[in-house]
């Protein structure tokens, strides 16, 4: 079975109105199916536009990237990947229940197997009390889970997510966390996560991706060495106190400041 | 014809303000918690009457109040009458214009009241408006379509949909007309009233076209990028993205159209003087108003109900598509 993500060589140059500027530079990664891998680093470090080429809405400027074996383009037109964005980018004239059912009303999902797909999402994201309600009447943390319902109506084997708890109060964002932990533990979906975040860059991923910016390229890939608890299913609010937790919070910051001692972090870094 | 050109320009610079009816300032406001809002809005509709009345009230007083002090040959500066004269020819009392209404049109033992010569009169314009009304939206959706879609139609269309709105109506009333009367195309033959409705539809489609513009230019680059990786093509992307988000935008519009379209009728009816509309009776009882003051003031409360029918008649279908109007702070 091909992997979820395959980069070769990609770059990735915008123009702009004062010239060229280079977003991404030789980047190689593979993303192997069923894999949690978060992208960290700092502002403009490409992280965002790395995620982009995968989901094929910017196109490499050199490189290629395949998504299953396929071209982005043929994945994306595939539906092979579901997606989610920093704000949950609801439509405010449906309901929650409407907002999941989006995708599969598109792609000519029948009317009666599309609301039983639509009840088993928000139960699975906890939200079936409120499928009837709109957008506008929930919090940004209960938004936030309608967008990851609906980006798994499809049950892609691969999600990708852009920074999705950046706009959320520390405590939701922490029981989302493990909300997604339980969600792709029992969807066995790969994940590409882009966060800000040390801390939950390391309590999700199975590796930690840390680039650097200006042009933005991969710094090291720190795989997650979590003891007993490296199992995704079994990654729970206890791990957050654990000694192995530390250690490797310790080693993805000292790999964003390339090895040299651990001063203040870069910035548009978070060390909670 | 001074009034009705200040309301045109009005409808012109009020098109100008459909660019923004929500706003972003609703997606910063705290979320609504179901139910609540509902008593209030219900409290804020009965103000609003209440205040429409209070508005109708004031005029009447001023009206009425100017006339009881103001001189009789009126305020004259220079050579200029700056103030009409306050007699019962130029300014009838209020009380004698409604009461008027309910007396018969002439002598003759047949006569209508005068309030139901006006109301045909005001539904034939109605009529013929809505007519108007509805080939703007056709039109105004449709360029706004072209125009979304193509953004070099955009820069090609849009000068000159604005210019079109300069040319003045009365200009091109007639002309209209004598084009009319040749068009025969089998069993159709174009009558007086088409003509009237298409210049109806002149004015109102310039205000739809630039508000279903806007909302159709409106989704956030997130649910643009969010239906392409849907691979959703252009027309799942406008019936289940453009067209829902335009809907604020278009609420308004549609209302400008349709004032719009009602005074594009009124004007077309008097300029090519087509009978049978408010437009004509009008003119004919404007005739009439030395010998009977309080008559010419008839159609002109007609019109203004005509006005506030059409608008209303649009306010309608903002009620039935509510749920598409959630981020909107003012109903």
């Amino acid at each position: 079975m091909s992997a979820a993500v395959e980069i070769t060589g990609v770059d990735k140059t915008f123009d702009t109105r004062s010239g060229a500027v280079q977003a991404l530079t030789g980047i190689d990664l593979t993303v192997e199916a069923g894999e949690f891998v978060s992208l960290i680093g700092p502002s403009g470090c490409g992280k965002s536009t790395l995620m982009r080429l995968i989901a094929d809405l910017d196109e490499p400027t050199a490189g290629t990237v395949e998504v299953f074996g396929k071209g982005a383009r043929q994945a994306r037109l595939d539906q092979e990947y579901g997606i989610a964005f920093q704000s949950a980018g609801l439509l405010p004239w449906r309901t929650v229940a409407a907002n999941v059912a989006l995708p599969l009303e598109l792609h000519g999902v029948a009317s009666a197997a599309r609301s039983t797909r639509v009840a088993e999402l928000l139960d699975m994201v906890g939200l079936s009390d409120f499928a009837d309600r709109y957008p506008d009447q929930l919090s940004g943390g209960m938004q936030q889970r309608v967008a990851i319902a609906r980006a798994l109506a499809e049950q892609p084997r691969l999600l990708l997510m852009d920074e999705p708890f950046g706009a959320l109060d520390e405590m939701t964002r922490e029981k989302m966390q493990s909300d997604l932990v339980r969600i792709s533990a029992e969807t066995g979906a790969a994940v590409v996560f882009v966060t800000h975040s040390i801390p939950e860059a390391v309590f999700l991923s199975d590796r930690v991706v840390v680039m650097s910016p200006r042009p933005g390229r991969i710094q090291e890939i720190v795989p997650m060495r979590l003891g007993a608890e490296a199992a995704r299913a079994a990654r729970t609010e206890e791990l957050r106190e654990e000694r192995a937790f530390f250690d490797m919070v310790t080693a993805v910051r000292e790999a964003l400041h390339q090895g040299s001692p651990v001063g203040t972090a870069p910035r548009g870094l978070e060390n909670r | 014809m001074t009034e009705v050109g200040a309301r045109e320009a009005n409808a012109v610079t009020d098109a100008a303000a459909v660019v923004a009816p929500g706003d972003a300032g609703a997606r910063a406001a705290p979320p609504r918690r179901p139910g609540a809002g509902r008593g209030g809005r219900a409290g804020r509709g009965f103000a609003a009457w209440i205040w429409g009345l209070v508005g109708i009230l004031t005029i009447a007083l001023i009206w009425e109040g100017y006339k009881l002090l103001g001189p009789a040959d009126g305020v004259v500066v220079g050579d200029l009458r700056i103030m009409p004269r306050t007699t019962d020819l130029a300014m009838p009392h209020v009380w004698q214009m409604l009461g008027r209404l309910f007396e018969p049109v002439t002598r003759a033992d047949d006569a209508l009241p005068l309030w139901a010569a006006v109301a045909l009169a005001a539904l034939t314009t109605l009529g013929i408006a809505a007519a108007g009304w509805l080939v703007g939206v056709v039109v105004g959706i449709g360029l706004a379509l072209v125009m979304q879609r193509w953004r070099i139609a955009e820069w090609g269309l849009l000068p000159w949909i604005v210019l079109s709105q300069t040319v003045p109506l009365i200009a091109f009333a007639p002309i209209v007309k004598s084009w009319g009367s040749r068009v025969e195309i089998g069993a159709f033959e174009w009558q007086d009233w088409m003509s009237v409705a298409l210049i109806a539809s002149y004015l109102a489609f310039f205000p739809i076209a630039i508000g279903a513009l806007k909302g159709l230019q409106s989704p956030d680059r997130i649910h643009t990028e969010l239906m392409e990786t849907y691979a959703a093509g252009y027309w799942q992307t406008l019936v289940k993205l453009r067209f829902p988000a335009a809907v604020p935008y278009l609420l308004p519009a549609l209302r400008l159209g349709a004032a719009n379209a009602v005074i594009g009728a009124v004007v077309a009816e008097v300029s090519t003087g087509l009978q049978g509309g408010i437009g004509r009776i009008l003119i004919q009882f404007a005739g009439q108003a030395s010998g009977d003051p309080a008559k010419a003031w008839g159609p002109i409360f007609g019109a203004i109900v005509l006005g506030l029918v059409a608008a209303g008649s649009v306010a309608l279908l903002g009620v039935i598509l509510s749920n598409y109007r959630r981020n909107e702070e003012h109903a």
